[in-house]
């Protein structure tokens, strides 16, 4: 059982990924660079946040064609739990992963703050654990967070019940305060908020329980118990 | 074969949010003296420079490589090719 750390040129959230799963949740976690590919014996993969490619072009853009999305991609389709947090969410959108687009936020600036989640589909790996409509405090930190997703695509978004997480207030802009999707089958899963930082007490000034069920859903999902 | 200059206007579809445009044209044109002006629209310029046998070639090879990398995300950008002699 092993849950592999995709580091980007410009990743900064990856030390913090990796200390949850290791030394709070006690999951063998195991980094891989970008440019190289991901083993078979993966159980779960996550790209966490930080600033691929200094977000040139757009954010995620650049990194969405790194060799490592290939893998990232078959593993998808097998089913694989993949969940991308903050650079993570925009890389799986821009290599087509999830739908949408992550814009600049509607007031253009950088925001870093503790905002709250809605849980609106608690099936899938990361949310199993979580009850529906159940309230996340959790943080914040980027500047095109703004998630967007044409009429259509938001329609088919909800009879799909792709639509995981949604913002308790208006936050950025996001269509329909949207903070994470997941794909068709469920196994994809991308967020703007970041659960790493807010899965522990020390760091989590409200409620850590919330964010640990995020994590705690996923050893639930590849059957280890913590 | 000859050099072309392809510039490649990505911008916002109609109908999405402009916050940094609607800025300028409100705080600061309209805030003048300038009252012709309707809208502002921001955008991101790529300036390719690139070899191809005619202008035509030129813009199909460039709108090729923007769809294949997906140098604009087709939910939220349309872009425009506009190709010069070098």
């Amino acid at each position: 059982m092993k849950i592999g750390v995709i580091v980007f040129p410009g990743s900064n959230c990856d030390r913090d990924m990796y200390h949850v799963l290791t030394d709070v949740f006690k999951l063998d976690a195991e980094y891989f660079w970008h440019e190289k590919g991901l083993p078979k014996n993966i159980d779960a993969v996550i790209l966490p946040g930080g600033f691929s490619y200094g977000d040139r072009l757009r954010s995620g853009a650049i990194a969405a064609h790194s060799p490592i999305i290939k893998d990232v991609k078959k593993m998808a389709e097998k089913g694989i739990p993949i969940l991308g947090v903050c650079n993570g969410f925009q890389i799986l959108v821009e290599a087509g992963l999830l739908p949408g687009a992550l814009l600049k936020n509607t007031s253009l600036n950088f925001m870093c703050k503790w905002t709250s989640l809605i849980v609106e589909n608690n099936t899938t790996p990361f949310t199993n654990k979580l009850k529906l409509h159940q309230k996340i405090p959790i943080p914040i930190a980027n500047g095109e967070g703004r998630y967007y997703v044409d009429d259509e695509t938001l329609k088919k978004l909800k009879k799909k019940n792709q639509i995981v997480f949604r913002y308790s207030e208006v936050v950025n802009g996001s269509s329909d305060r949207i903070a994470g999707v997941c794909n068709e089958d469920g196994n994809v899963v991308g967020m703007m908020p970041h659960p790493e930082r807010a899965a522990e007490s020390a760091i989590n000034p409200i409620d850590n329980k919330p964010s640990s069920l995020i994590f705690e859903s996923l050893l639930n999902t590849i059957g280890v118990k913590n | 074969m000859a050099t072309f200059n392809v510039h490649v206007t990505i911008e916002n579809k109609p109908g999405i949010s402009d916050p940094e445009g609607e800025t300028i044209l409100n705080d600061l044109v309209l805030k003048g003296t300038h009252s012709a002006i309707s809208k502002i629209k921001t955008a991101k310029m790529l300036k390719f420079t690139i070899k191809e046998k005619d202008k035509k070639s030129a813009q199909t090879r460039v709108k090729e490589i923007c769809d294949e990398l997906r140098i604009y995300n087709p939910m939220v950008s349309k872009v425009t090719i506009d190709v010069f002699d070098s």
